[in-house]
């Protein structure tokens, strides 16, 4: 009994997913991003909720996170 | 007997979109977990630096107010709506977890696609080459234009011009690193890997940089304000940035592979054996 090591080609490369399959979680990136911009620009430049409230709580991590503020 | 080991990808459509979902989900949980480190960072080394800006802002305030005074004019303080111990405790850890848990999310399903169109075949080193791109586009490019400022830098009537233009700015930078990424593949078939990627990234550099001569500038820095202050605050801005784009890179990939390897056992980067018995 031998063990042999071939070649790292003869790995088979994991098979890319089809975008017809990514797509429907995509739904799920969108809903990313509308977290984002409560973190980033709610109450900033636009508004949704009106006051200030969320700008207010999340106000350190605006700044910190590199996003304009004030 | 000779068993060559393969990894047999999953290779129908009900298991690739369980696989996303898999993905997805992991990716969510990387990104809680680079949440708790990067507002563990934050709350030591930025949130001093918060406060120092803030005590500078309340100086100037102070003094501008005792000038009004002796003209005869009062100045209305404005309301706390929430106060500066919720702003640096609670708030700060929302805002740092959500924007990390949904950055792991997006991660996921950039990785979802990158999987397997890249020339690497090993997980780990697709993750941490999709967190160098990332930090590149979305944070140090838009940064190097438009700096992050602590409070008491910006005027209050120009944030919507300064938000119009730092997003403007990330996304230029994004669309510019997936055209990047395209000419890459692209040039790969031509030229070897070494000059594709040297090649995309000038045409990727190219970009931002006319992108960034073209917009206008922003300085609303109080002339009197800390130099030092200003750089530990956009340093530690970056270090934020730095630990949750890593912990994203190596764990999504360190999972990735120890999931896969549990699952197929298959090691990557290992070389496949051939049993002779």
């Amino acid at each position: 009994m031998s063990d042999t090591a071939i070649g790292s080609h003869a790995i088979p490369s994991p098979a890319p997913i089809p975008v017809r399959e990514i797509a429907p979680w995509l739904i799920f990136g969108l809903l990313m991003l509308l977290a984002l911009y409560f973190v980033g620009a709610e109450e900033g430049a636009t508004s949704i909720i009106p006051g200030m409230y969320v700008h207010e709580w999340v106000h350190d991590s605006r700044h910190l996170l590199g996003f304009p503020c004030h | 007997m000779t068993v060559v080991i393969f990894w047999v990808f999953p290779a129908t459509d009900m298991e690739n979109r369980m696989m996303v979902r898999t993905l997805l989900i992991r990716g969510m949980l990387v990104g809680f977990l680079a949440g708790i480190l990067v507002f563990s960072f934050a709350k030591v080394f930025g949130e001093p630096q918060v406060d120092h800006a803030i005590a500078f802002e309340s100086a100037m305030d102070e003094a501008k107010a005792k000038a009004d005074l002796e003209r005869g004019i009062h100045d209305v303080e404005e309301p706390e709506l929430v106060s500066r111990k919720l702003q640096a405790s609670y708030g700060l850890l929302t805002g740092v977890m959500v924007y990390s848990t949904a950055f792991g999310g997006l991660f996921a399903l950039v990785f979802s696609y990158a999987n397997g169109r890249m020339r690497s075949t090993d997980p780990r080193v697709v993750s941490v080459l999709l967190a160098i791109t990332g930090i590149i586009a979305v944070y140090v490019v838009p940064s190097i234009k438009y700096p992050a400022n602590p409070p008491s830098v910006g005027n209050p009537d120009t944030i919507g011009m300064r938000t119009e233009l730092y997003f403007i700015m990330m996304l230029v930078s994004l669309l510019g690193m997936i055209v990047a990424t395209m000419l890459q593949g692209r040039l790969r078939q031509q030229y070897n890997t070494w000059t594709a990627t040297y090649l995309a990234g000038a045409c990727y550099i190219l970009i931002v940089f006319t992108t960034g001569e073209l917009l206008p500038a922003v300085n609303e820095v109080p002339s009197n304000f800390p130099a030092d202050l200003l750089w530990n605050f956009r340093i530690d801005s970056l270090g934020m940035q730095i630990i949750m784009w890593a912990t994203l890179g190596l764990g999504f990939g360190a999972f990735t592979e120890y999931a896969n390897r549990n699952r197929f056992g298959y090691r990557s980067g290992a070389k496949a054996q051939l049993h002779v018995h």
